[in-house]
């Protein structure tokens, strides 16, 4: 058999654990990787909090490689830029034209601008996004003390900016749409707490209020929200969610209203039928988990990239090997997400998907909601998700109470 | 040589997602402090390390031999 090649779209740590993922199963094909930015994969969270206090390298956050995946072939700073699906090849930005027998996407995401007129949205002018290493280099320079500094967003990226930006003397406004700085992800009680703890360490929040326009030429000098509120500012922070970087996959009749859409096997469907040795993983894949429920949902938590990985890598492995492909793409795949998150002394952590809760299914499970404490998330009688603010250990022991769904159950014994 | 793991534990956070990976190496003392329980496990041992590795949110954990 000549040699197999497996084109993995994307360098974060979805692709990089797709790769590692496909190597231990046995897979002895060429592994190519390309990637849009010039550093090799590393860890996003610290972005927003260690790598704003300037203590922060590359080569601190990159992700440690497996030593069974020494032998991957790095393309980086050279995105791809479409594909054609029925050929099977991807064509570079450079115009290369490179042919595979797996294609796996996972091009992530980006962080979304504000569509209104104003400065250039470029670090330069003020107005920064935290996505890449880049962009955090540049953003720390500015947070210097008695700078000010808004911040547009209250999810997860903008409370934690908003948290480091405090902690560096900056003065803080954040400006949310949302009634709640973290709302969905939280519940109104738990959001509703940690505002409480940032307005005690200064932050001032401007809550269900969009941005009508930015002030200033060529650099940013403030904005104006749509209750009227001016706020001067040196430095604005767009922290308003993401874009998934699909585009490339444009014209072949994919789902890509929101990210990838695919069957449980991480299988992208093409007009509902999935495409056997097309993968999406991380922040763009769109699938079922039957851990809750038969929708598709996106999610875009750190645990995600190297669960997807794996079990992506399972089904190509399978598919390029001609091993148990129809067993192991019916085997049900049902991994929980997982995210925390630490602002000031708070450390945040959960399981499962929290914003799936009923209005009226969130509950104290432990501890003292004013202190350190576990909330459960309910819809109906099932436990969705757990948040700990602090109590970590006591979190941790949540995990396997979260799902399984009440359909599956029903399922089993019908 | 075999399978070593070291953490290093002025990185470590204690987030106790190792523990979820590889609960024969790692576990979270009544302090909720990280302990390697193990830290030459078997070679049988390596896939649940090298995971333990994967999932560790400040990657904390290096795997040696």
């Amino acid at each position: 058999m000549t040699s197999q090649r497996v084109v993995i779209a994307g360098a974060g740590l979805g692709g990089l654990r797709t790769a590692e993922a496909l190597r231990a199963h046995g897979f002895e094909g060429e592994i190519v990787i390309f990637g849009d930015e010039a550093h090799a994969p590393y860890n996003r969270p610290p972005l927003s909090k260690e790598a704003l206090y300037g203590e922060i390298s590359h080569e601190k956050l990159a992700f440690r490689v497996r030593s069974t995946a020494t032998d991957l072939t790095w393309r980086l700073n050279d995105p791809i830029a479409g594909s054609d699906l029925d050929a099977h090849t991807v064509t570079l930005a450079s115009g290369e034209v490179v042919s595979y027998d797996a294609l796996v996407a996972a091009t992530g995401v980006s962080a979304r601008r504000l569509p209104i007129p104003g400065p250039p949205a470029t670090a330069a002018a003020g107005r920064h996004v935290i996505r890449t290493l880049d962009d955090a280099f540049a953003l720390r320079a500015s947070l210097t003390p008695g700078a000010r500094v808004v911040v547009l967003g209250a999810g997860f990226i903008g409370c934690e900016v908003a948290a480091t930006a405090r902690q560096l003397g900056c003065e803080v406004h954040c400006v949310a749409i949302d009634s709640h700085p973290m709302i969905r992800p939280l519940g109104i009680e738990l959001a509703a707490e940690l505002q409480r703890r940032h307005e005690a360490q200064g932050v001032v929040f401007h809550l269900g209020v969009g941005l009508t326009a930015f002030e200033g030429d060529d650099r940013v000098t403030g904005v104006v929200l749509s209750d009227g509120t001016e706020l001067a500012a040196d430095v604005v922070v767009e922290a308003l969610g993401s874009r998934c970087n699909v585009e490339w996959l444009d014209g072949h009749g994919l789902d890509l209203t929101d990210g990838v859409l695919t069957d449980n096997a991480l299988r992208a469907l093409r007009d509902g039928v999935a495409l056997d040795g097309v993968a999406a993983v991380g922040d763009i894949a769109r699938y079922p988990n039957p851990r809750f429920d038969q929708r598709p949902w996106r999610v875009e938590h750190w645990s995600i990239p190297t669960d997807t990985g794996r079990r992506a890598a399972t089904v190509l492995n399978a598919y390029l090997s001609e091993t148990d492909y129809a067993d192991i793409v019916a085997t049900e795949w049902d991994a929980l997400p997982a995210f925390w998150s630490d602002q000031y002394e708070i450390r945040m952590q959960s399981y499962g998907m929290p914003g799936l809760a009923d209005a009226d299914g969130i509950r104290l499970l432990e501890g003292d909601l004013h202190g350190e404490c576990v909330m459960g998330y309910h819809r109906g009688e099932d436990l969705v998700g757990v948040v700990g603010i602090g109590m970590l250990k006591v979190v941790n022991g949540y995990r396997h109470e979260v799902g399984t769904a009440t359909w599956i159950r029903e399922r089993a014994t019908s | 040589m075999g399978l070593k793991v070291v953490v290093d534990m002025n990185v470590c956070q204690d987030h106790g997602q190792c523990v979820f990976a590889a609960p024969e190496v790692f576990e979270l003392d009544d302090n909720g402090r990280l302990v390697v329980m193990v830290e030459e496990p078997d070679e049988s041992m390596r896939s649940a390390v090298e995971d333990a590795a994967d999932v560790c949110p400040v990657q904390a954990i290096t795997i040696e031999g």
